[in-house]
This record gives C-alpha cells, structure tokens and sequence, in this order.
C-alpha cells in the first residue's frame, strides 16, 4: 500500500504538476496562435517573440519594483510588474500591426505572404529582445519558492516520496484559469467577442453587417499581445527566462494550436495540455515511479526513459506531422492549414 | 437613389462588368436579369464595395460612394445578401440576426467591461426585434438553431432578415429565390413587397424565375456580356430582340434555315 502512495507521489511529483504547469503555459500561448489564426488568418511565427518581449519588459520593471523594495510578500513580485508588462506587449503588438500588418492587409496579401511577414516580425523582435536584456538567462523570481515543500509533505505522510509544488505552479495554473475564463466569457457572451467570431466565421459576412474590421483586428492584437505576455512570464517564472528558449517554444505551441484545430480557441488548450503531458511522458525516466510498483525480481535497471530530454521538441513535432497527415484541421473542428 | 456610370470591372484580361450604366429609382423593385456569366454578381459587388472597381463611377443620393468598404456602405444603408446563403455557422439564428446593426455600444473593449448596463438594454431591444423578424419570416422556431444546420431556403430567409434589422435604404438581393421551394419563395416575395410598401425599402433583385420577376419587379435591366442590354417591363424586355439573342444566341434567327 505504501508502495502504491509511493508511486502515485512520484507520479504526481514529476509528471502530473509539472506537466500542469506546462500545458497551461502552452494553452496560453496557443490561444494567441489560435486567434491570430482565426482572425488575421495566418500561423503568426513571431508569437513565441512577443511572448519573449512581454517577459523581457516585466523583468526590467519586477527588477525596478525589486531595487524599490516594493514587493508583493510571498508571491513574485513579476505578479505586480505584469499589467505593466502587458500594457507594453500591447503597444508592440499595435505598433507592429499599424507599421507592417496593415500594409499587407490593405493589399489584400494572400495568407503565405503573412505568414513570411511575420517571420521578419519575429527576427526583429528577437533582435530587440536581445538588445535590451541580452541572450543570457535572468532570474526575477523571488517570493515564497513553495507552496508545498517535498520535505514538510515527507514529514507530514510520512512517505519516503515527497510532493513539492511550487508557489510558480500554482500561480500558473491560477492565472491560465482565471485568463481562459475571461477570454471565453468575452467570445461567447460579448458585442466585441461576437464580432471577433463572426468576423472569423465569415469575413465577407461580417463587413456586409456593418462590422469595422480594423476594430476586430485592433481588439484581437490587444488580447493576443496580453494572452502572450502573460505566457511569457508565467513561463519565465516557473523555469528561468532565456530569450532563445521563447523562440524554441513556438514548435510546441504551433503544434497545441495545430492538434486542438488553429481557429479553434477550446481546441488550443486541449492541444496545450496533450503536447505538454506527450512531451513529459516520452521523456521522463520512469524508473522512479516504477520501483514501487514492480516485484522487487522485475524492477528495471536502466532509466525506463523512452527518450532523453534533448528530443522534446522531436515530440511536438511527431505529433505536429501525425496530426496533419491524419487530421489536419485538429482533433477539435478547426480550419485546415 | 443609386447611379451607376460606365462601370467595368476586369480580371485580368476577362471583363466581367464592360462599361455598365444604369439608375435605380427610390422606392423601386428593380430586377436585374441576364444569362449566366453577365457580369450581374460582379455589378453588385463592385457596389457593395466588396471589389475595387477597374473604372467607372457608383453614386448615392448624389454622394460617391466608388470603392468604399463594405461595412462604410452599411452604415449608409446599402445592404446586400449572397447568392449562396452566408450565415455565421456556429451562432444561432437569433444571434446571426442580432450581430447585424454595427455601432453597438459593446463594441468597444471599454464598454465590453464597463458599460455593462447600456449593452444589456440594448441586447434586450435586438432581441426583441430578432425574434420579430423571424416572426415574420415564419421562423421562430429556428430562433434557437445554428444557422450552419438550417436548410438553404430558410438561410435565405435569415439572409433577408438580415436587411430587416436595421433601417436600410436600399438592399440587394442576389437570387433571393435559388434553391428555394414555391412556397418559400411567395413568402420572401411577400415580405419584399411588404418592406418595398411600409417601410421604403428599394430593391434591386438578380432573378433567374421570371415569374418572381414579374411579379415584383418594375423595371426590369437585362444585362449581358457585362453591358446593360434593356430596360423596361417584364413583357417589353421579353419581346426585345437583343434579349432573346443574349439568352438563347443568334441561332434562333436562322431557324427557319436550319428547319428547310
């Protein structure tokens, strides 16, 4: 019996939060895809840079608040510098629209062309990330580390696995819970959600009843630009900020958007949490959840892994070029790529 | 009302629309006929401001309206339908026809959040009136329906509810009646007389059923190969011998030949 608690700990402890944490931070990302998506109508690749820029802008005001001595007690102080943050993510997101989008919108540019705009897009911004924190990696978390700690949960169930939670997880998955409810409240039941769906659902329609597409377009980039750098620092505070690693983010995104059907907002948080769990699954070494379950005669000598970390990206996109081969408009009904 | 000078739209080398000129009258139902390919859709999507015109000049009141947005000449009260029934598929009946009126108060991301009272006053009113009009068009009981699972005749319904949800000046209707049952169709023929009669709607209607022409519509503009060929009554474009050349070709004039 113990041997089972044992087991269901460990499990807890280095798949199921962790992978929690994950997903939300992955769904939040793919839900600023997914709209791109279904309202501009093209694979936004500078996404995962915006979320780096949103990250990079409340570092620099966290650290501010830091040398202020204004701190938010046990939570991260990144908590407070957020709005901040998104406020500036927001104005980027504008700028660029009004500066690059619009020329090509107005042109009536086919969706491809988009598409290599905005890769120009993320090499820009990637620059500008670079040059105002550099490449290196930044730690800005401080605050409370745990929620639950392994070693008071030890002494508490008196097992020999502890469970630990991290104030970051559990900030996570408040926040992407708190952002997905808002963001489905304001689609389904608002003016200006309603416009951004009908907009999405039939352009030519939308125009026809009146609706100012550039509004739809303005309201979208000012809800990406926050889903994004709310993403962004909710993943720089649960691992560590590193402006390359954002760019690398964008395959495990584009995949949750592209597995949940791009266009389809349920469909990118389902896709978050399905690459997120895939990926932790393939490469977590299984040896420590399978000890207590196996006779003693069985238990496995090697790692039990099915793959080293180093080919986690290798993961989303399996999954990526399944789901397309298989079915490309997404488990959930999206449009087709 | 509305005035059309030398209009021409091109694709490439391919002229849909060649230099068409014509005028609809205020409080007309103006029909808009011709074989397939005359270039009718394309005239009424160069209006509606839905494609860039090549050349030529569209005119409202007096006012240019060339090459304005779609959703500009809505709120001028240039409406359109499609003729294949566009809906937004994964909203109910009733929601598609309360998006309509653009300038709603929650269309701001302010009011969204703070002007919440105003919004819930005004859904009310919408409501009110979406529920009228499918009243009307003998479709209350889809009001609940996604408008992606209702059938193609009562999208086109919905379509023409469209123009009833706010005050339009004039509407174009573009094969109001394809794909639509007899019965159906004396029911939208009904209500455009209706709103032709009470509420000053103009209309300009792309029919194919000449019956429904006839029964609406006076005059009638018969175009072909991108031109404006005739005008007139029903009856006086039937006895024009340029028509019956575009619809059935020049080869009816030889029949005699053909049949000795």
């Amino acid at each position: 019996m113990t041997d089972f608690l044992n087991a269901i700990v460990a499990l807890s402890n280095f798949v199921l939060i962790p992978g929690l944490a994950y997903g939300a931070q992955l769904a939040l990302g793919a839900l600023g895809v997914t709209l791109i998506y279904g309202i501009l109508r093209f694979s936004n690749f500078a996404h995962g840079d915006t979320m780096a820029f949103g990250a990079t802008m409340t570092i620099l005001i966290t650290w501010g608040f830091q040398a202020a001595g204004i701190t938010a007690g046990p939570l991260p102080t990144a908590l407070l510098a957020l709005p901040f943050g998104i406020l500036a993510t927001i104005g980027l997101a504008l700028l660029t629209d009004k500066t690059v989008y619009r020329f090509y919108r107005t042109q009536k540019a086919a969706p491809v062309i988009f598409v290599i705009v905005s890769m120009g897009v993320m090499f820009i911004m990637n620059g500008i990330v670079r040059f105002i924190i550099g490449p290196d990696e930044q730690r800005f978390s401080d605050g409370e580390r745990f929620i639950v700690s392994a070693r008071d949960f030890k002494e508490w169930s008196g097992l020999r696995e502890g469970l630990a939670i991290k104030t970051t997880q559990g900030i996570t998955v408040v926040v992407a819970v708190i952002c997905v409810t808002a963001l489905f409240y304001f689609l389904n039941k608002t003016r200006t959600g309603k416009s951004m769906r009908a907009y999405s659902d039939n352009e030519d329609l939308a125009l026809l009843s009146g609706i100012n597409p550039e509004r739809v377009v303005m309201v979208t980039w000012i809800i990406v630009a926050s889903l994004a750098c709310i993403a962004g620092v909710l993943y720089g505070l649960d691992k560590s900020f590193k402006p390359f690693v954002y760019f690398q983010l964008l395959l495990p995104i584009f995949a949750s958007a592209v597995v949940g059907g791009l266009g389809n907002p349920l469909g990118a948080i389902f896709g978050g949490f399905l690459i997120a769990y895939s990926e932790i699954f393939i490469t977590y070494a299984w040896k420590k959840v399978l000890v207590y379950l196996m006779p003693e005669a069985l238990e496995p000598s090697g790692l039990v892994q099915l793959l080293s970390t180093d080919y986690k990206f290798a993961v989303s996109f399996a999954i990526l070029v399944v789901v397309l081969l298989f079915k490309p408009t997404g488990l959930f009904k999206g449009q087709s790529v | 009302m509305i005035k059309v000078e030398n209009l021409s739209k091109h694709f490439g080398g391919f002229r849909a629309v060649d230099g068409a000129s014509l005028e609809i009258a205020q409080g007309s139902i103006t029909g808009l006929i011709g074989p397939n390919g005359a270039g009718k859709t394309t005239l009424f999507n160069v209006i509606a401001g839905v494609l860039e015109p090549t050349g030529g000049r569209v005119t409202m009141a007096g006012e240019d309206i060339t090459g304005l947005p779609p959703h500009k000449l809505f709120h001028k009260g240039l409406l359109r339908t499609f003729q294949i029934a566009h809906e937004f598929s994964s909203m109910s009946c009733r929601e598609n026809l309360m998006m309509v009126p653009g300038g709603q108060t929650g269309e701001t991301l302010w009011n969204t959040w703070f002007g919440r009272k105003r919004i819930a006053d005004e859904e009310r009113a919408l409501r009110a009136k979406a529920d009228e009009v499918l009243e009307f068009l003998t479709i209350s009981h889809l009001a609940d329906h996604k408008a992606g699972q209702v059938s193609g005749g009562q999208k086109k319904l919905l379509e023409l509810g469209r123009t009833m949800m706010v005050d339009a000046k004039i509407v174009f209707l573009d094969e109001v009646g394809a794909g639509v049952n007899r019965t159906l169709l004396n029911t939208i023929g009904d209500a455009i007389i209706r709103l032709n009669k009470e509420r000053g709607y103009t209309f300009v209607v792309i029919e194919h059923d000449m019956d429904f022409i006839g029964r609406l519509c006076d005059p009638v503009i018969c175009m072909a190969e991108g031109k404006v060929l005739a005008e007139g009554t029903l009856d006086e474009i039937k006895a024009n011998e340029q028509v019956i050349e575009a619809y059935l070709g020049t080869g009816l004039k030889n029949k005699d030949k053909v049949e000795a």
